[in-house]
């Protein structure tokens, strides 16, 4: 009987050495003459199991991890596939805590399907929400987004549904999807797992925007940071091609929308809307003042939906299950399920997706099982690189957008970066402005200089000059900047900045490491 | 060492012709011409103007803004270091010291033999692996000090 073994084809467990286990889980079966069929599936998203081999005995899946390539021969001599006694063995995949505590909308198929396969795809729930969309009309498909309360994804939170509307009712001849793929931030990569292990869900939400929208034009904007995800979207756009999912007439529904993948170029302020626009025209990638809004004159000049890849994964569930399904997670303002990414140095690494309201500490301490380290957490920072650093005091924040605000920080694309007690804040707050720096796109002053002189200032700070007096400067700095800048690199920068001055005092008239020591 | 022109002339015009009538396709040809030449050549530059009736400051514009862009032609092999916070956290940059040290360059340059370039990067979406690099397009995670060394003896053959 053929045995179906399941191997990671995901860029962290392939990091992580998952192709040569893959090599030998295939040299071993031919030199033993097992009957095995190798599926490269995505991440389950348990990175800290990476490279995590599954196996498929009478319908349930059991895992292993993590495997090395000189653990695949002592594997089948405790009889792999179903070697249930071998120390590596974590039982059946449903019941790790980890994975069995969720609740997975958007990535219900992530690590379970093979993710260029129409017809796997098909058998796990996909396309439904397409053809459910294919059964309406525009202002239906519209109404059914808004009604689920789904909130942009990448990082803003504005209302899906409102953007998609705007977009309907804009004059056109030809409107346009973009899908912002720049996932930029540091501690996230839940647009890289959904891209590489279940593209076509990012494929129909977009087919299904193009209908709620009459958009007939459609692009991927993925950083080259992300070769691997290029790839694999490459490749599932000429499968959704074939099944019809795109093309002249999606689900022969007589209404034709086609994508093209574009691939970014290293810049991090790309992933902000208008620079991304300007970046998918040919340009630099600078930040364009708003209005027009870019569902009014977006790509060309075009009315454009630009949305994360999370927000238009999460669309075809809305589609095929209602609404209501999805709006009933959640609290307050901030419905459905949230793919929270755990990263840095986090004992159990990884994607958790939750309806939002967890706090911090269970995410951090309980799901997360505290650092790798094994020493206290002394800080996490949410939100990527413009997200305020949190301390232990606030770990009884809810995981929801309001309430983040309501403590001077933002849920971002929703990464999670622990830092264990040897975390100098200072230097943290120091690399937020350098950053900036680093990637401002120059076009205002606050960003384009503020960030320069704010680096400046913390080394005076780190020296021991006028402590004070340069911390209200940095303070009055931070202001201007969140104040002053067009976007969020500069407008947002404050919150890394101020966060780590106002949460970690003690850091801030402390020596260097290295100089301490000395 | 510039390339002859007439060499680079018929690549860079296969190129050009594979792009007529894409819409916006500036970024798109330039990857393709960096993947073909390993760089941005100033005479690559001239000639993609002139297709794309764009001015000469225009394209430039566009190669200087992008930070994988490069107008020098590079090492053989391309060792990125990442060195976001997720990396951080996890001791990533005691790693980018190792690797400044280790080949006597800083990031940004390529070592003196050619064989590798070392760049910065902010973040590969490897960050529950950290810390993280990739050689030649090949993620590395939960990267250490002894790791690195074969990475970069790896760039040395």
């Amino acid at each position: 009987m053929t045995v179906t073994i399941f191997v990671p084809d995901d860029s962290g467990a392939l990091a992580v050495g998952a192709e040569a286990v893959c090599d030998a889980i295939r040299r071993e079966s031919a030199t033993r003459g097992a009957d095995v069929r190798l599926v490269r599936n995505g991440s389950r998203g348990l990175y800290w199991l990476e490279p995590m081999v599954e196996v498929e005995i009478d319908g349930r899946r059991f895992a292993y991890g993590p495997v090395t390539p000189a653990d695949v021969a002592g594997l089948f001599d405790a009889g792999f596939p179903d070697a249930g006694s071998h120390p590596l063995s974590l039982g059946p995949t449903e019941d790790i805590p980890f994975l069995e505590r969720q609740t997975r909308l958007t990535f219900a198929r992530c690590g379970v399907i093979d993710p260029l396969s129409v017809a796997d795809y098909e058998r796990h729930g996909g396309l439904a929400g397409l053809r459910a969309a294919a059964a309406m009309n525009a202002s239906e498909i519209v109404e059914t987004v808004t009604a689920s309360g789904l909130r942009g994804r990448g990082g803003a939170g504005f209302p899906t549904g409102i953007k998609w509307k705007t977009v309907l009712e804009a004059k056109g001849a030809r409107k346009v999807i973009v899908c912002n793929a720049d996932e930029g931030d540091s501690g996230t990569f839940a647009d890289r797992m959904i891209m590489e292990g279940d593209p076509l869900v990012l494929i129909e939400g977009m087919a299904i925007a193009a209908l709620a929208t009459g958009a007939d034009q459609g692009f991927i904007y993925i950083r080259s940071e992300y070769p691997h995800a290029i790839a694999k979207i490459r490749r599932a756009l000429v499968a959704a091609r074939q099944s019809r999912m795109i093309g002249p007439s999606i689900l022969e529904s007589g209404h034709g929308f086609d994508i093209e993948v574009r691939v970014g170029a290293g810049a991090y302020v790309c992933g902000e809307e208008t620079s991304l626009l300007n970046s998918l025209e040919g340009k630099r990638g600078v930040v364009r003042a708003k209005p027009p809004l870019p569902a009014h004159h977006g790509f060309l000049g075009r009315p454009t939906v630009v949305n994360n890849v999370i927000s238009l994964a999460s669309v075809p569930v809305i589609l095929a299950k209602g609404a209501d399904h999805y709006r009933d997670f959640g609290m307050g303002r901030s419905r459905g399920t949230i793919p929270i990414q755990l990263a840095g140095n986090v004992r159990r690494g990884g994607l958790f997706e939750a309806a939002f309201g967890m706090t911090l500490g269970e995410i951090v301490d309980d799901i997360g099982g505290g650092t790798a380290s094994g020493r206290p957490v002394k800080a996490v920072q949410v939100g990527g690189p413009l997200g305020a650093y949190f301390p232990r005091s606030l770990f009884d924040t809810p995981f929801d957008y309001e309430a983040f605000a309501a403590r001077d920080g933002l849920i971002g694309h929703a990464g999670i970066v622990v830092f264990d007690d040897t975390a100098d804040m200072l230097a943290q707050a120091r690399f937020a402005f350098e950053f900036c720096a680093i990637e401002s796109c120059g076009k205002c002053t606050p960003c384009r200089i503020g960030a320069v002189r704010g680096a400046e200032t913390m080394d005076k700070i780190r020296r021991g000059e006028d402590v004070e007096a340069n911390t209200a400067l940095v303070a009055d700095l931070c202001n201007t900047m969140k104040f002053g800048s067009l976007c969020a690199l500069g407008g947002f920068t404050p919150y890394p900045v101020m966060s780590a001055l106002r949460h970690f005092p003690n850091d801030i008239g402390r020596k260097p490491a290295a100089e301490a020591a000395e | 060492m510039p390339l002859p022109e007439t060499d680079l002339d018929a690549r860079l015009q296969a190129i050009l012709r594979a792009f007529e009538g894409v819409e916006a396709p500036l970024l798109e040809i330039l990857h393709a011409v960096q993947l073909e030449f390993g760089h941005v050549p100033e005479g690559a530059q001239r000639q993609i103007a002139e297709a794309l009736n764009l001015s000469r400051a225009e394209v430039h514009g566009v190669v200087s803004f992008y930070h994988d862009f490069r107008t020098e032609v590079g090492g053989r092999h391309d060792l990125k270091i990442c060195r976001a916070e997720a990396c951080q956290s996890m001791g990533g940059e005691a790693l980018a010291r190792q690797a400044r040290e280790a080949l006597g360059i800083d990031f940004g340059e390529t070592a003196a033999d050619g064989s590798v370039s070392l760049g910065s990067v902010y973040c590969l979406g490897l960050c529950a692996c950290a810390p993280a690099a990739m050689l030649d397009g090949t993620p590395v995670g939960r990267l250490d000090g002894p790791q690195l060394e074969a990475l970069i003896s790896e760039t040395r053959r």
